[in-house]
């Protein structure tokens, strides 16, 4: 067999997939949240970082790519092995159910999925595509004047002066509706849960955990997950405590 | 679970699946079981039972049975939801009537997968197990006289790993308990009882392959890595062994698929 064959047909080969896009995508969500963290510092920051991501062209639609596959894939393989695991069960169900010590975060990877997958598309059509809370897209807000230059790396790539979209603002209006703050918040909440089972299962698939060291491999996924939703939770928290305000409304009573 | 030494008698209600046969219908019957010795086993108790049926002119609840000591895994049900029932390292015919209180309502099913039907009642057929080992578990090797001891050095930490993963007695009750009717646990016994040794490496790769592939092909589900299995396992078999059959599987199919076969068409003596 050819090894693009093994990695789609076999069961094992089909567990790694959803191993390896999984590290992919929880790659992706740490950046995501690290670069987002920056709306508590000063606008520049993160509308600078915004502006140098969208400076990237043709590679920001690679990394758009790339996980848009590794998402497709992830669900791909949790379909296909769903179904192959219903079946396997057989015609007749047991009368008694009873679980030994599957852990509820795995036992509900199927729904946490579900909800993460429709918070994509949602998130997507707020802050990237501007089909929600229109009124205060990035696009349709005034653009943004830095007031120094955004460095990454020591490298300035966002000069002083620039006219760039005003996403502090955008996040900061998005967030004053408690519906959708809310809504942010239990989906991430999800999905740091889904992320706990993901965390170190894929450890186990890739052949990678033993007993010597999977408390610490279990502890580490507890703290993970905490620290990743404390870290989302903080950004829409801020935002309907008052802390983080839309800039013209921050300019106003200053 | 266990009450301490107690001797006072007890009665459940024993709700058991009976099944006539094959693809036949089955349903839940519940039978009174009174005045049990708590210190009878729990295969002791059906025969109790069956004898009560059989005098009242009724077909005995079939299970399967041989042993009685938990060696051989032929005495496979799912007591209360648990392969093997309540307590830790047993198989059925090492649960005593002591793990229940008086009173209780015990329910016993066959073990639930695909590639295990029931054949009646509480038996099913679990010869998908030896097809797996059929395709693969075992060693390609001269089976003459014993070898010298010792003419194969074996570093004593592998030989103790391979031991842990050779106490699997094939119950089934890995798949029983999985939540995906998986048989990955056993597989992985299989593969690397025999992949920790010596006398194992040279069908090492072909091996897993192999067992794999026909594990794929029986209908049995796919690991969710929720460890169900070795909960469930009488021999408590570690989930470590499915981490390195992963492995395993993973390189012997990179291996399958680079290395250099021989592309001699002739030559030689002839």
């Amino acid at each position: 067999m050819n090894p693009v064959g093994f990695f789609f047909r076999s069961s094992i080969g089909r567990k790694i997939l959803m191993a390896v896009t999984g590290a992919i995508l929880i790659g992706f969500v740490v950046g995501h949240l690290v670069g987002n963290l920056q709306i508590f510092s000063h606008p520049d920051k993160i509308n600078g970082y915004a502006q140098f991501l969208h400076q990237l062209g043709p590679l920001l639609w690679v990394a758009r790519i790339g996980l848009l596959v590794a998402v497709v894939i992830h669900i791909w393989a949790a379909t296909v092995l769903t179904l192959e695991n219903r079946r396997a069960r057989g015609p007749v169900p047991y009368g008694f159910k009873h679980t030994i010590r599957a852990t509820l975060a795995s036992r509900t990877m199927r729904l946490t999925g579900y909800v993460v997958l429709a918070f994509i598309v949602y998130h997507l059509a707020h802050f990237t595509l501007g089909a929600a809370q229109s009124g205060t897209f990035k696009a349709n807000l005034p653009k943004y004047t830095m007031a120094q230059d955004y460095a990454v790396a020591g490298f300035p790539v966002v000069k002083a002066g620039t006219q760039v979209d005003d996403v502090y603002s955008m996040v900061a209006h998005g967030f004053q509706s408690p519906a959708v703050a809310i809504f942010y918040i239990v989906a991430v909440g999800l999905l740091s849960f889904h992320l706990l089972h993901g965390f170190d299962s894929l450890f186990q698939t890739l052949g990678w955990r033993t007993h010597r060291w999977a408390g610490a491999l279990r502890a580490a996924a507890v703290a993970f997950c905490l620290a990743y939703f404390a870290g989302n939770l903080a950004i829409p928290g801020a935002v309907l405590a008052g802390k983080v305000k839309p800039r013209a409304v921050a300019a106003a009573t200053r | 679970m266990v009450a301490a030494n107690s001797t006072a008698p007890l009665s459940i209600t024993l709700r058991v699946w009976r099944q006539a046969g094959p693809n036949q219908p089955g349903q839940f019957v519940d039978y009174q079981s009174k005045d049990l010795s708590p210190n009878m086993s729990f295969l002791e108790m059906l025969d109790v039972v069956n004898d009560q049926l059989t005098a009242k002119g009724e077909e005995p609840i079939a299970f399967a049975h041989d042993c009685r000591e938990g060696i051989c895994g032929t005495c496979s049900c799912t007591i209360n939801g648990k392969p093997h029932g309540p307590g830790k390292g047993v198989a059925t015919c090492q649960v005593y009537m002591r793990s229940f209180r008086d009173g209780d309502v015990v329910t016993v099913e066959p073990f639930r997968a695909a590639a295990f039907p029931v054949i009646k009642d509480l038996i099913t057929d679990r010869s998908a197990f030896d097809k797996i080992q059929q395709a693969g578990g075992y060693i390609t090797a001269r089976a003459g006289s014993a070898p010298d001891a010792n003419a194969i050095p074996v570093p004593k930490p592998d030989a103790d790993l391979a031991m842990d993963a050779a106490t699997c007695i094939g119950c089934g009750a890995c798949v029983a308990a999985c939540k995906n009717a998986s048989a990955m646990l056993f597989v992985a016994a299989k593969v690397s009882h025999l992949g920790l040794v010596p006398q194992g490496q040279a069908e090492r790769d072909k091996r897993v392959l192999a067992m794999v592939s026909t594990m794929d092909e029986l209908g049995f589900g796919n690991c969710t890595n929720q460890y169900e299995c070795s909960a469930a396992c009488p021999k408590l078999i570690s989930h470590d062994f499915i981490a390195r059959l992963n492995r395993d599987y993973f390189n012997a199919s990179l291996r399958a698929s680079f290395q250099p076969e021989s592309q001699s068409t002739g030559g030689g003596a002839g």
